[in-house]
């Protein structure tokens, strides 16, 4: 029995899909299944949901790194048999949900939290912050221009009690990507910290034979840099390779995600630009695209000073500023992107500006603006 | 593996957010392994760039995705993280577990991983970060025959689809979104394990328009839960709003004092449509106004709750910037049923027309929304074999240059210009 490597293919299981998720369900919920009334947040990470059964399943959301060990489920686990008949679950952000079906449960489970140092921190409810759902950074890819979990770290201390409270306007959702790949899908986010490169690739005229369709690799720029050359490897042999026309290039990394011989990271060239303003929510206004507003911060571990900084600016002017219900991107429509600069202080540079695909739809077409202290 | 001085890392221990770096540590007690992450990582803080090789393809007979090949670029410093897997292990619907499955899970992982994780991935996989490729093949065997799991997609395939928590514990899901997801992962097995796709492919489902999945913004296929008839109000609940008696948006902004409610300002006067007023002490809608955004649900969810003829929207070719741009699905579907019952024969019918037509065009690396932007949203249109209606678009087209086709114009596109000569001189 068990696993033979002489013979792999016996007794092979394969597509049996996950599990179904029934299985997993706590009594309150599985009884409870399509007969929810209303909800109500009773404290910053505390949620009550009623039935039409009257029976309440009341959760306590914690926030959590993405990155995180079996010891620390294992923990998890001990928490959900003592307090939740064994059942927990993950929100799309990283959060860790413990249900109970009664309210007096919820304070021996909240102590039992607290006791066990700042693992567990109680928030990411209603008008305030939750976790920022990013990617793997420096930790486990081979394309990132930043790091995502240090820089998650960093910017989740500062904004800590935002996570725990309730004092924005609207909810605030952070995500990271480290490149622009954005396996996080930043780009319809509050605030999005995005990892860019800023030189472009190198080619590796020794490897890149061996390692790369040197077709794939001219298609995959969407711009048309990546050109066939000649060129002479390090032993002084003659090979087909590429060339690279460095003004056409955008510093996306496509060619490089293509051929591996074309390395675009850098110490210095890569950094982290900042977009605001976007939302998923169909809400009052449509969803919205992320929008830049700082083009570059450089990369500074460990704690990224002037990203956590730039980052809590802009939360902490939208929260003074904005009106009940309005998102970020919603308030700077409002008063307009010029007042977003000036009420930030952030400074408007040419490469807000698009200049890629469609960037005529961002242009302003109206004399209705706004004199703020750009118009000299 | 000797444990590794990380100077740069430790001040990440610092602060009130949990901290990954004090939980790789603790997993470095039982798994040496892992201070050469905290070693790879800590040269990473230093030299400020990654030490992960591109790629390498790895994997388990009979599949080609679920497992990402990934290597150490200085191997012999950190011989630990030398060769150094994910694996995409596809998480139940809304990612309910039991901790005697998250146990089994934690064990199988401690036998032949790192013992580091992503709970989860942004797709929605539960990752196992980090293993050998001798590893894989048990693993996969005693994922498959013991915890009776198995592995999410990736490369050009179906990923792992994803859904929110819909009826498990939301009073606003229109449709069972766990249902659908679970069914329409166990209906396409093969897709998601066999890339054949000319790119990945996603499916997402959240049950109401506040979208709590992002399937509008990053899947291919969005499935938006919607629903036709009247809002349901209990006018006797809307007074108690107004009294003050209920906290708005369930207690959302309770931590500042932003006045009294008013029912006035933060409802009606915030109706995109302004579909809603209040006629003497009775709150009305006009449901053929109402574009169902949410947000008066939303504000008083002890008051106002979806209709009962429920259903889903369909919105198309969602995806991240990388290389044309980002893009937003495009309304498709205005409203569909979503029918366990029928075993979602309703969705499988408009995503295998999908399917049909984007693995014959579609290019290497196009995703679905480009390839539709590439084609035109007409010609899509056709392909889905869809009337065309104005809830497709935001609004007309501003320029004249139709395609129109031969059989739309009397006496075709043929002419001759001898004929026309006759009565038009040079």
């Amino acid at each position: 029995m068990g696993y033979d490597p002489a013979n792999p293919m016996v007794d092979r299981i394969t597509d049996i899909g996950p599990p179904h998720f029934e299985q997993f369900f706590p009594p309150v919920i599985k009884n409870n299944y399509g007969k929810w009334l209303y909800h109500e947040i009773t404290q910053p990470g505390v949620l009550m949901h009623k039935s039409e059964t009257g029976d309440e399943c009341w959760t306590v959301r914690i926030g959590a790194a993405r990155l995180v060990s079996i010891e620390y489920i294992r923990e998890i686990c001990e928490i959900a048999d003592k307090h939740c008949e064994g059942s927990v679950r993950w929100t799309t952000r990283n959060n860790v949900e413990f249900m109970v079906d009664a309210k007096d449960k919820v304070k021996p489970l909240m102590d039992d939290l607290a006791s066990r140092s700042n693992k567990f921190p109680v928030g990411g409810t209603g008008a305030g912050m939750t976790s920022i759902v990013h990617t793997q950074g420096w930790v486990h890819c081979h394309t990132p221009a930043t790091d995502a979990s240090g820089v998650v770290k960093a910017v989740m201390d500062e904004l800590f009690d935002y996570f725990t409270s309730h004092t924005m306007p609207a909810q605030v959702r952070v995500a990271l990507a480290c490149c622009l790949n954005m396996c996080g899908a930043v780009h319809a986010s509050d605030v999005a910290i995005l990892g860019i490169h800023r030189k472009p690739p190198m080619v590796d005229h020794d490897a890149i034979a061996g390692l790369c369709e040197l077709p794939l690799a001219i298609a995959s720029c969407p711009l048309g840099a990546v050109s066939p050359t000649k060129a002479t490897n390090s032993k002084g042999v003659e090979v087909k390779s590429v060339k690279v026309k460095n003004e056409r290039c955008m510093f996306c990394g496509n060619c490089y995600t293509m051929c591996p011989a074309m390395p675009l990271s850098d110490p210095d060239g890569d950094g982290i630009a900042i977009l605001v303003g976007g939302k998923v929510s169909n809400r009052i206004s449509y969803p919205k695209f992320s929008k830049l507003v700082i083009p570059f911060l450089p990369n500074t571990p460990p704690r990224w000073p002037e990203t956590v900084a730039a980052v809590k600016n802009i939360i902490d002017t939208y929260a003074k500023d904005a009106r009940k219900y309005e998102r970020i991107g919603d308030w700077a429509e409002r008063i307009g992107w010029e007042k977003f600069f000036e009420k930030t202080g952030i400074p408007f540079t040419i490469h807000c500006i698009d200049d890629y695909r469609l960037a005529y739809d961002t242009w302003r077409t109206t004399t209705q603006f706004k004199f703020t202290s750009h118009i000299k | 593996m000797a444990k590794r001085d990380t100077p740069l890392l430790d001040e990440l221990e610092k602060g009130p957010w949990p901290s990954f770096v004090t939980d790789l540590k603790r997993q470095a007690e039982k798994k040496p392994e892992c201070w050469d992450i905290l070693g790879q990582l800590e040269l990473s803080y230093h030299d400020r760039i990654t030490h992960w090789k591109h790629g390498g393809i790895v994997g388990v007979f009979g599949y080609g995705g679920g497992i990402v090949g990934r290597y150490s670029d200085l191997p012999k410093e950190f011989p630990g993280v030398a060769h150094f897997h994910t694996i995409r292990v596809n998480q139940p619907s809304s990612k309910f577990y039991n901790t005697a499955k998250l146990r089994a899970l934690c064990d199988l992982w401690e036998k032949h991983g790192s013992g580091m994780t992503n709970f989860h991935g942004s797709t929605g996989d539960l990752i196992l970060l980090g293993t050998t490729t001798d590893h894989l093949e048990p693993l996969f065997y005693e994922l498959t025959h013991e915890l009776h799991q198995d592995l999410g997609g990736s490369g050009s395939n179906l990923r792992s689809p994803a859904c929110c928590i819909g009826k498990a514990r939301c009073e606003w899901s229109c449709f069972d979104t766990q249902a659908a997801c679970h069914g329409l992962t166990m209906h396409y097995q093969d897709e998601l394990h066999r890339p054949a796709f000319p790119y990945k492919f996603k499916f997402k489902f959240s049950g109401c328009p506040n979208d709590c999945v992002a399937a509008l913004a990053r899947s291919d296929f969005a499935v938006i839960g919607t629903w036709k008839d009247d809002i349901r109000i209990d006018q006797a609940a809307v007074q108690s709003y107004i009294k003050g008696e209920f906290p708005s948006n369930g207690g959302a902004h309770s931590g500042r004092d932003w006045g009294p409610f008013d029912i006035q300002k933060e409802v009606i006067g915030l109706c995109p449509t302004e579909c809603m007023w209040m006629e003497g002490d009775e709150l009305k809608i006009d449901t053929s106004e109402c574009t169902r955004c949410m947000h008066c649900i939303n504000v008083m969810p002890r008051a106002l709750r979806p209709g009962v003829e429920t259903g889903a929207t369909v919105n198309v070719g969602a995806k991240a910037p990388i290389l044309e741009g980002a893009q937003f699905a495009t309304l498709t579907i205005p409203f569909i049923k979503v029918d366990p019952e029928s075993e979602f024969e309703e969705l499988i019918e408009q995503i295998e027309k999908i399917w049909d037509w984007w693995m014959e065009i579609g290019k290497n690396r196009e995703r679905v929304g480009e390839t539709i932007q590439r084609v035109g949203l007409p010609t899509f249109m056709k392909i889905m074999e869809l009337e065309p209606i104005p809830q497709m678009v935001r609004e007309p087209r501003s320029n004249p240059y139709i395609f129109w086709q031969e059989d739309e114009v009397p006496g075709g596109f043929e002419r001759d210009v001898r004929e026309f000569r006759k009565k038009h001189a040079q």
